[in-house]
């Protein structure tokens, strides 16, 4: 089978991080500090992602900025052409580094917000780290980078959706990102702490609608709507293995965030193998191009050309077969599975916090809020 | 707002114009976003530098072209203000 040529590459450098929110899209058993790979593998990764193709590079995590090597592997990126974004929670964002990832070549800046309100976002991340976000904000802002904001909504903050328009716009950010919850990783163990009712999402909505068309020229507004309250699927990425890889802190190379939760799928390192090779030739890379993989009823379904039966990795986690339609789907037989979720996601929202050292299955420790 | 023939079209700031050697094709980068250029779209947004007008990136293609290019450059333009990739005056 023919492969297309991929355009964006996520690099988590490391799986380190100041901040510990629950919807961490992480996977929930992370790698260590002694377990990420050098500044030279990341070159040479950078480098066979772009004989590949790749034209767009997320310098991610975790946070990026805990490795003091940032600045010369944005460099690295810059001079093999590609168009970088740093992901950060913006703590670690000093003037000092600001000014040298601009000398390196770094175009776009990312920063996350948990809430506009001050105790909010606290508990959100479970650590106070608003005052170095504001201040990272403004330097991005000052320096020039393409500066975009991300807020991932869910029940605690996703009423205050209009302050947090307003707050990224006071904020001069060039692009807001509100992404509903992704339920992997850290989410899904969180799912009942963090899903919103029906009402808050439809009043959210109107919300960003108005924002869009208000805002539109000065701030751009991407809303993504959480796909439990859909009927269709989302088309994951374009696609399996069509446009998107994401290389772990240990080399580990998946076709998408949430592919980790497939636990029949072995995925090759970038350590041990050229990336053209687990792109082009991996098992794990073509398990599930094209269609030939699907069953019932996506296999006659015209929408699998759309939605392409959607997220194989949601797919895995909740029906336990990666080849099932994705049970977002209506016309999916298992649909209950998400009717379900929602239903029984209410009460008061209690956390449990992304931790390194604390996988869920371990005990206590750590000062996490375990779920009981 | 409709573009006409004086609008003043200018590539988004954050927007550049590259050439992809492995696709062997022109693309502009922007924050979280590519698109692939044909011949003929990288033509267009060569001249799109803040200053020409439509009507002057028409006519420079013109000669190009050898035929009235103006509701073509103004329909591909079109759909790139509408992604906020090229901003108007």
């Amino acid at each position: 089978m023919s492969t297309n040529h991929p355009t964006t590459l996520l690099a988590e450098i490391t799986h380190r991080c100041p901040l510990h929110c629950p919807y961490c899209s992480n996977p929930l058993e992370m790698n260590r500090a002694a377990d990420e790979m050098t500044t030279d593998d990341w070159k040479r990764v950078f480098a066979e992602a772009r004989q590949l193709g790749v034209l767009q590079l997320g310098l991610s995590g975790g946070e990026p900025l805990v490795r003091p090597d940032v600045e010369a592997l944005a460099a690295h990126a810059r001079s093999l052409g590609l168009y970088t974004t740093l992901v950060t929670s913006g703590v670690g964002l000093t003037r000092q580094r600001a000014e040298k990832l601009r000398e390196a070549g770094l175009e776009h800046i990312q920063i996350s917000l948990q809430d506009s309100d001050r105790a909010s976002a606290d508990r959100i991340a479970g650590m106070s780290a608003v005052p170095q976000k504001l201040a990272a904000a403004a330097v991005v802002r000052e320096l020039g980078f393409a500066f975009s904001i991300n807020v991932v909504l869910h029940r605690e903050n996703i009423d205050r959706v209009g302050e947090v328009i307003e707050l990224a716009a006071g904020l001069g950010a060039d692009r807001l990102e509100l992404a509903n919850t992704q339920y992997y990783g850290w989410a899904l163990e969180n799912r009942n702490a963090l899903m919103p009712t029906r009402a808050q999402v439809a009043a959210a909505s109107d919300v960003a609608d108005v924002a869009i068309q208000r805002h539109r020229g000065r701030m751009q507004i991407l809303y993504v709507l959480p796909d439990y309250y859909e009927s269709y699927p989302k088309p994951c990425y374009g696609g399996w293995g069509r446009h998107y890889l994401l290389v772990a802190p240990d080399g580990r190379t998946l076709p998408c965030h949430g592919a980790t939760h497939i636990t029949t799928l072995r995925f090759d390192s970038a350590r041990d193998r050229s990336l053209q090779w687990i792109w082009e030739e991996s098992p794990a890379f073509q398990a599930f191009r094209g269609d030939d993989w699907m069953q019932e009823p996506c296999r006659s379904c015209p929408r699998k050309a759309v939605d392409f039966g959607g997220c194989r990795c949601q797919a895995f986690a909740l029906t336990g077969d990666a080849t099932n339609t994705d049970p977002v789907c209506t016309l999916s037989p298992l649909r209950g599975i998400i009717d379900r979720a929602v239903e029984e996601s209410k009460g008061p929202p209690i956390y449990q916090y992304r931790y390194l050292s604390l996988a869920p299955a371990e005990g206590g420790g750590d000062g996490a809020t375990r779920r009981e | 707002m409709a573009l006409t023939a004086t609008s003043v079209p200018a590539l988004w700031r954050f927007a550049r114009l590259d050439f992809d050697a492995v696709r062997q094709q022109r693309v502009l980068l922007y924050p979280e976003g590519v698109v692939l250029l044909n011949a003929t779209g990288a033509s267009i947004l060569d001249l799109c530098d803040g200053r020409r007008t439509v009507g002057d990136i028409a006519a420079a293609l013109q000669e190009r072209y050898q035929c009235d290019v103006t509701a073509d450059v103004i329909e591909y333009l079109s759909k790139l203000v509408e992604r906020e990739l090229i901003r108007v005056d």
